[in-house]
């Protein structure tokens, strides 16, 4: 395995398509044509995948089930139904909090990027923001594939100098006697961001409450919105 | 390795950027690569992570390329590692003559029960845990060339286990298929103020999970 920058160098730029990519190849001087590759990825995607196709590694329907489950049926409609359960329920909040893995398979929602679960808890004292600094790690069975912006590298490196910054940015004050948990994930454990139960929402129904969780409050970088609130602005993811 | 991608900690990467009502692919293509590495991650002929090959760009090439784009590399280096296509396939898009050809694609009906499934990493202890919750650790100042989960803002860092997470694959060996070297995983927390100084706030706090091999006892 060569796992040198040079060599990578000479290897990765047969792969990519941006105009800087050209020089970088010609200077790696790896003996391929590059000008041969079309530079448009959709271009590039599709010849590739039909070479898969035609070599027995993929089949193209299994890749349309894939994009379909990620477009239509793996996204954070499925924490907030985790969440919701948990404000109503102290016994599945309890056993959320202790046995994260098992009683999110209570709702179904496990699997790949989500094997192994950590919820933390926001509370009047404690605020929880879930970042990955290294590349892009997220609770997918619960949240979906992640926004670009967590991605980003804005967000990955400014994430855990300067979390209160970061928040404020996203439109939340966090006061100075709160503390703020970045949780960086580095290893094989997804964070999800247990947010507090807005107040005013005692008499609503599990799915009124899964209604008012976003995106961004599992993340932590939002709250869960009060329902009046909700309704005006939509939240923000 | 000390890549562009262990980047937290840097300052003036620029405003985060929050697109509303975000698709989840912003062209058919992205999708295309995303289920193309999950569906040959499902057959387990990969012999090179996903990563190695993205934390090995240039680093200007990597700040210029979008996330699928990063992943499109990837995905070839590691179809090329792995000696699943050569490159003269990829820049003709066909096959070689005589090239063997696989029966062992995931199949649309067996998706969802992969995607269910998951590619669980912890493993059965064998092993007592080096460090108790409670204890004060400092992060190993090491500076590997390859493939880690030890980012440089902690190294040399001190902190203080908060949880045990049992024991889980080494990915700094796994992701060039070198070895699971299992070994427990912990969650260690330290105090904003050990990281970044007084410019910190007094209480705050940042978590990463990091495995025996990064730790050293005080």
């Amino acid at each position: 395995m060569d796992t040198t920058r040079r060599g990578f160098l000479a290897s990765t730029v047969a792969a990519t398509g941006a105009a800087v990519t050209q020089d970088l190849a010609h200077a790696a001087d790896d003996g391929h044509d590059h000008q041969a590759l079309p530079s448009d990825p959709a271009l590039r995607v599709k010849s590739l995948e039909s070479l898969l196709v035609e070599k027995g590694l993929v089949d193209s329907a299994a890749l349309d089930a894939l994009v379909d489950l990620y477009e239509h049926k793996i996204g954070p409609r499925n924490g907030a139904r985790v969440v919701a359960k948990a404000w109503i329920d102290s016994a599945y909040r309890q056993r959320l909090l202790a046995d994260p893995d098992r009683a999110i398979a209570e709702l179904g929602y496990t699997g790949l990027q989500g094997e192994h679960m950590m919820v933390v808890e926001n509370t009047p004292r404690v605020h929880n923001l879930v970042v990955c600094t290294l590349c892009s790690c997220y609770p997918i069975p619960t949240l979906g594939l992640p926004p670009v912006w967590y991605k980003s590298p804005a967000y990955r490196s400014r994430a855990v100098i300067d979390p209160r910054g970061v928040l404020r940015e996203f439109g939340v004050e966090i006061p100075d006697d709160v503390e703020v948990r970045v949780w960086d994930s580095t290893a094989d454990v997804r964070y999800l961001v247990l947010p507090e139960r807005p107040v005013g929402t005692e008499g609503l129904s599990e799915d009124a409450l899964a209604a008012l969780v976003t995106r961004d409050s599992m993340i932590g970088v939002a709250k869960a919105v009060p329902p009046q609130k909700g309704a005006q602005e939509g939240g923000r993811g | 390795m000390n890549g562009i991608h262990d980047m937290g900690g840097m300052q003036d990467m620029g405003a985060i950027r929050y697109e509303k009502s975000e698709p989840v692919f912003h062209s058919p293509w992205e999708g295309r690569v995303m289920a193309m590495m999950r569906a040959l991650q499902a057959t387990g002929r990969f012999r090179l992570g996903l990563r190695p090959p993205i934390e090995s760009l240039p680093h200007a090439q990597y700040l210029s390329m979008t996330y699928y784009e990063l992943w499109l590399t990837s995905l070839i280096e590691r179809l090329v590692a792995s000696s699943l296509v050569t490159r003269d396939e990829i820049e003709t898009g066909k096959p070689a003559q005589g090239s063997p050809t696989s029966t062992l694609a995931l199949i649309a009906a067996d998706v969802p029960g992969w995607i269910a499934k998951g590619a669980p990493t912890r493993r059965d202890a064998s092993t007592s845990p080096l460090f108790n919750v409670g204890e004060h650790v400092r992060a190993r100042n090491i500076n590997p060339v390859t493939h880690t989960r030890l980012p440089r803002y902690v190294r040399g860092r001190s902190g203080t286990i908060d949880r045990g997470h049992g024991v889980f694959v080494f990915q700094d060996t796994a992701a060039y298929s070198e070895g699971e070297k299992p070994q427990h995983l912990y969650s260690v927390r330290f105090a904003a103020r050990d990281l970044w100084g007084e410019q910190a706030a007094p209480h705050d706090a940042v978590y990463l999970d990091l495995c025996e091999d990064y730790l050293e006892p005080i």
